[in-house]
């Protein structure tokens, strides 16, 4: 294998590793904030019991966020090194910018947040749970930002010839907002709130259905699922809109993400299909013209098709990218419907009367992070043979002073040290789960014993019954 | 050239690259040194005291290095780019080590089963000892310069790299960031641990000054280009002079138990070794020994004006608003260590 294709895979695999934890702890981050200012607005202590809990998960995610993401920041360096020099004037203030406004911010007020409890006031605290999850959120905005920017470049200037070439910044603001960036960072926002909320819901569907801390997990469960029917139907909207963003400005990818081959012809909307790239077609089940409804408001005006694209400037995966998005979008339906009901059966008073419901909210939990997987596999993917679009090619963007065997080498590490992280990752995350919202030492307050000491004046009274099924007293 | 102050903005960039990796040396320097120290100490508790003295600061400590990489890579595409693709290696076990560090303090407290903290206090405390290490190496290979061609490519090979120089200056940095770490450390505990620190300190002390002359000799003797600025102008010559003093009074205040003295003549020991060196580059930043043409100057490298402008500005509103909240965040947890149920 060449250069080439082992630092892709090294690039895709180590930033696919990374995204499996900032979305949890941008979107775990805002429903904690909701959280404790819930207690602070109550002054409940089960909402601060369920804060205290939540935080000491989110410290193991974001712990594993960050060690992960160092090696992003300098990968660009080692083994993408043509790339830097092209970009570096563009894109690495954006990450400079990350590190100053927003990794800081968070990294700061982490250790008030996890170790602060008994030094600062509860406003303080809360102050601080609020700054790392902003944080969190700016730091999506620059990476985000410096994406954009690759996929949809303005504001700059080409200067110098070959292997001297480089994009120059013209204007940092029409750089910043660039035609993607809103629709994108909107998008992956949402994304994130979503992983957070859904696991939430189901951290707590299980608790309820195993019958333990019912109180505090029908509480929390109606926070995150508050979160997640309003971010549910954001992703939609912020969705549809980049998907006209890549209608304008990247049509070779919007016609792979449709297995549009044809430029003469409509192009049809599918559910989902088949394509197959040898015979140029594309099967399955399509709203017919409905692509060209979505981008022209007319069923019958043609769409580009992959044909018109000279064979090296379109992505070469073209069933890869069909089939992520179509998961990505059915996904996202399926959350919508998912999260909507559950509001419907809370409304009704009856939210957690169905078993099998709880059970597909405790499973619901992949579901968030296989769209943003497959989210960015679509854009990335698709935004392919170009890693900075219609200008430099992914295969020019390589370090010249860097070996095969080297990257051999590091991917071989980099797989090992992150099967290890994530097999430990599940384990410490599952012994917390198991080990539920209370501290050892906590035990005396916690409700078992002090029902078992007969004090009735404990401060969650009903926790150690399971509450009656049938009617959810305190649903609204 | 546009400048600002009379210094034009390439100038200024690479002082405030400087700055900022002045920054992370003295904070995370303290966190490294204290993890490189950790199997000294025997018992449970002392172990988790030591480790919760850098609990709630150590991930901010590392963000700099994060700023600092962000910063070269704006300011200094080409550095960045010739410098990673050149220091492959040992980047990627840099990187790997920084992850075993991370998780290391992450994970250890969540079993207590002795075998699972025994392995993750060796591994933190192994990967501590090799950033530090590996921190000084590849500031010893960027001093005595990197064959580079007239595109900055990087020609040689991993071998190069290990070259006994190199290795002197890491054993250096280990020894600095050990000593600033103890100190550290005797500033945050007390009865037994404090006792067994200030013994710690002393030794670490005495470990840096014989690596240190060791090095500086080596400097004077074999790599005259990183002296000729001091030999040339007298008014460089006050920061040798700055720096024997600084070390002279951390075993001063040692002697004296002033430790918040001492760990600040320390940072001091820092920021100087780093300015000598910077100031002996300037205006090169990666030389090329061979071809000494064909090196990385803040002029040959930089971005344009207008994107060091537009950083200069992120700088100016950012770095005080950093300062600030590390600041916040030190003064809450100021004080001896308590540990307490959201300890590690
Ligand atoms: C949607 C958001 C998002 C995306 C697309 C990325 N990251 Fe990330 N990153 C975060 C959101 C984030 C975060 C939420 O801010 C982290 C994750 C874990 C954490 O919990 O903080 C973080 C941590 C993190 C850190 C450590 C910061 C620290 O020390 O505190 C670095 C250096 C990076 N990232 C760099 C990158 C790079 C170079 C990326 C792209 C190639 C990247 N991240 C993609
Ligand atoms: C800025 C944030 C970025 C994010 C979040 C991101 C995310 C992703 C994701 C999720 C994938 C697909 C992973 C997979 O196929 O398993 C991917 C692929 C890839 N990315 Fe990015 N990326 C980013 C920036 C970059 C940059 C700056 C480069 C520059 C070199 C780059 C180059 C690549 C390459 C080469 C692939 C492999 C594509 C393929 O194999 O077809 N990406 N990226
Ligand atoms: C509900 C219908 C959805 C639509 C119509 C939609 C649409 C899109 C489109 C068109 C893109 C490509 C943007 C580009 O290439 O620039 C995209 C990317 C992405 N999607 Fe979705 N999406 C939907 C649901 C979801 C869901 C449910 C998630 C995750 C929870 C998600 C996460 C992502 C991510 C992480 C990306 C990559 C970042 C980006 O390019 O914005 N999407 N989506």
């Amino acid at each position: 294998m060449d250069v080439e294709i082992l630092s892709r895979i090294q690039f895709a695999f180590t930033i696919a590793f990374h995204y499996i934890y900032p979305p949890l702890s941008i979107g775990l981050g805002l429903v904690m904030v909701f959280m404790e200012g819930m207690y602070l607005r109550t002054g409940q202590e089960i909402y601060q019991q369920m804060t205290r809990f939540w935080v000491k998960i989110f410290a193991l995610i974001f712990g594993i966020g960050v060690a992960t993401g160092i090696v992003m920041e300098f990968e660009f360096g080692t083994n993408w090194a043509v790339y830097s020099r092209y970009v570096g004037d563009v894109f690495g203030s954006a990450l400079a910018a990350e590190g100053i406004f927003a990794f800081a911010l968070e990294s700061g007020f982490l250790g008030i947040l996890i170790f602060g409890w008994n030094r600062v006031s509860p406003r303080v605290h809360f102050f601080s749970t609020i700054m790392v999850t902003l944080g969190s959120m700016f730091s999506a905005i620059w990476i985000v930002v410096a994406n954009s920017w690759q996929q949809t470049p303005t504001g700059y200037h080409i200067v110098g010839e070959g292997m001297k070439a480089r994009a120059e910044i013209t204007d940092f603001w029409a750089m910043v907002f660039n035609p993607s960036s809103v629709e994108r960072i909107s998008h992956v926002w949402s994304g994130s709130f979503l992983a957070g909320a859904f696991l939430v819901t189901s951290v707590s569907a299980w608790y309820i259905l195993k019958g333990k801390y019912i109180e505090l997990s029908k509480a929390s469960f109606k926070i995150a699922l508050s979160v997640a029917a309003v971010t549910s139907l954001l992703q939609l909207f912020t969705g549809h809109k980049s998907a006209d963003v890549v209608a304008h400005y990247q049509p070779a990818k919007l016609a792979a993400m449709e297995g549009h081959f044809d430029s003469l012809k409509a192009a049809d909307l599918y559910l989902f299909g088949w394509v197959n790239k040898k015979e140029q077609t594309t099967t399955g089940i399509a709203i017919p013209g409905g692509l060209s409804y979505f981008v022209h408001g007319d069923i019958d005006k043609p769409i580009r098709g992959l044909n018109s694209f000279p064979e090296n400037e379109r992505p070469g995966a073209v069933n890869f990218v069909f089939q992520t998005y179509h998961l990505m979008i059915s996904i996202g339906m399926a959350l919508i419907a998912l999260s909507l009901y559950s509001v419907f059966l809370w409304w009704r008073g009856t939210l957690f009367d169905k078993r099998w419901l709880l059970w597909v909210f405790v499973w619901a939990v992949l579901l968030p992070q296989i769209a943003n997987q497959v989210g960015w596999y679509t854009a990335e993917v698709g935004r392919q043979p170009w890693v900075v679009y219609g200008l430099l090619r992914t295969s020019d963007a390589l370090s010249e002073a860097v070996t095969a065997n080297q990257v051999m080498f590091s991917l071989i590490m980099f797989t090992l040290v992150y099967m290890l992280l994530f097999a430990l990752f599940i384990y410490l995350l599952n012994k917390k789960i198991t080990h539920g919202p209370y501290d050892h030492h906590d035990d005396e307050h916690s409700p078992r014993h002090m029902e078992m000491a007969g004090s009735f004046t404990s401060e969650h009274p009903t926790e150690a019954t399971p509450a009656p099924r049938g009617k959810d007293s305190e649903s609204i | 050239m546009e400048t600002f102050a009379g210094i034009d903005f390439p100038t200024w960039w690479f002082l405030v690259i400087g700055a900022v990796f002045t920054g992370y040396a003295i904070l995370d320097g303290f966190d490294l040194g204290a993890g490189a120290l950790h199997l000294f100490f025997n018992k449970e508790t002392s172990r988790r005291t030591a480790l919760n003295a850098i609990g709630p600061v150590w991930d901010g400590n590392e963000v700099w290095l994060v700023i600092g990489g962000g910063a070269l890579f704006a300011g200094f595409p080409e550095v960045y780019a010739s410098l990673l693709s050149a220091f492959y290696m040992p980047f990627m076990i840099f990187l790997v080590a920084l992850i075993f560090r991370a998780v290391s303090i992450e994970f250890r407290s969540k079993e207590p089963m002795l075998w699972w903290r025994k392995m993750w206090d060796i591994s933190y405390c192994l990967s501590s000892g090799l950033l530090a290490f590996l921190l000084g190496f590849i500031l010893g290979n960027v001093a005595i310069g990197i064959p580079l061609d007239k595109d900055h490519i990087y020609r040689g090979d991993f071998a190069d790299f290990i070259n006994p120089y190199a290795i002197m200056v890491g054993i250096t940095s280990l020894s600095l960031f050990m000593m600033h770490g103890a100190i550290y450390l005797v500033m945050k505990t007390e009865d037994r641990l404090y006792a067994k620190l200030t013994i710690i300190v002393r030794r670490t002390t005495i470990f840096f000054v014989i690596s240190f002359v060791i090095t500086s000799f080596y400097t004077l003797l074999y790599i005259p280009h990183l002296v000729d600025q001091i030999h040339n102008s007298p008014g460089m010559f006050i920061l040798p002079v700055i720096m024997v003093l600084a070390i002279a009074n951390i075993t001063r205040q040692i002697a004296k138990r002033k430790y918040l003295l001492a760990f600040l003549s320390s940072a001091v020991v820092i920021s100087v070794a780093l300015i000598i060196v910077s100031l002996e580059l300037y205006p090169t930043i990666i030389y090329s020994p061979q071809t000494p043409a064909n090196s990385l100057t803040v002029y040959n490298s930089a971005s344009s004006s207008k994107t060091l402008g537009i950083m200069l500005t992120v700088a100016a509103i950012g770095v005080p608003l950093v300062a600030a909240y590390t600041t916040f965040v030190f003064w809450t947890f100021k004080g001896k260590v308590k540990l307490d149920e959201t300890s590690y």
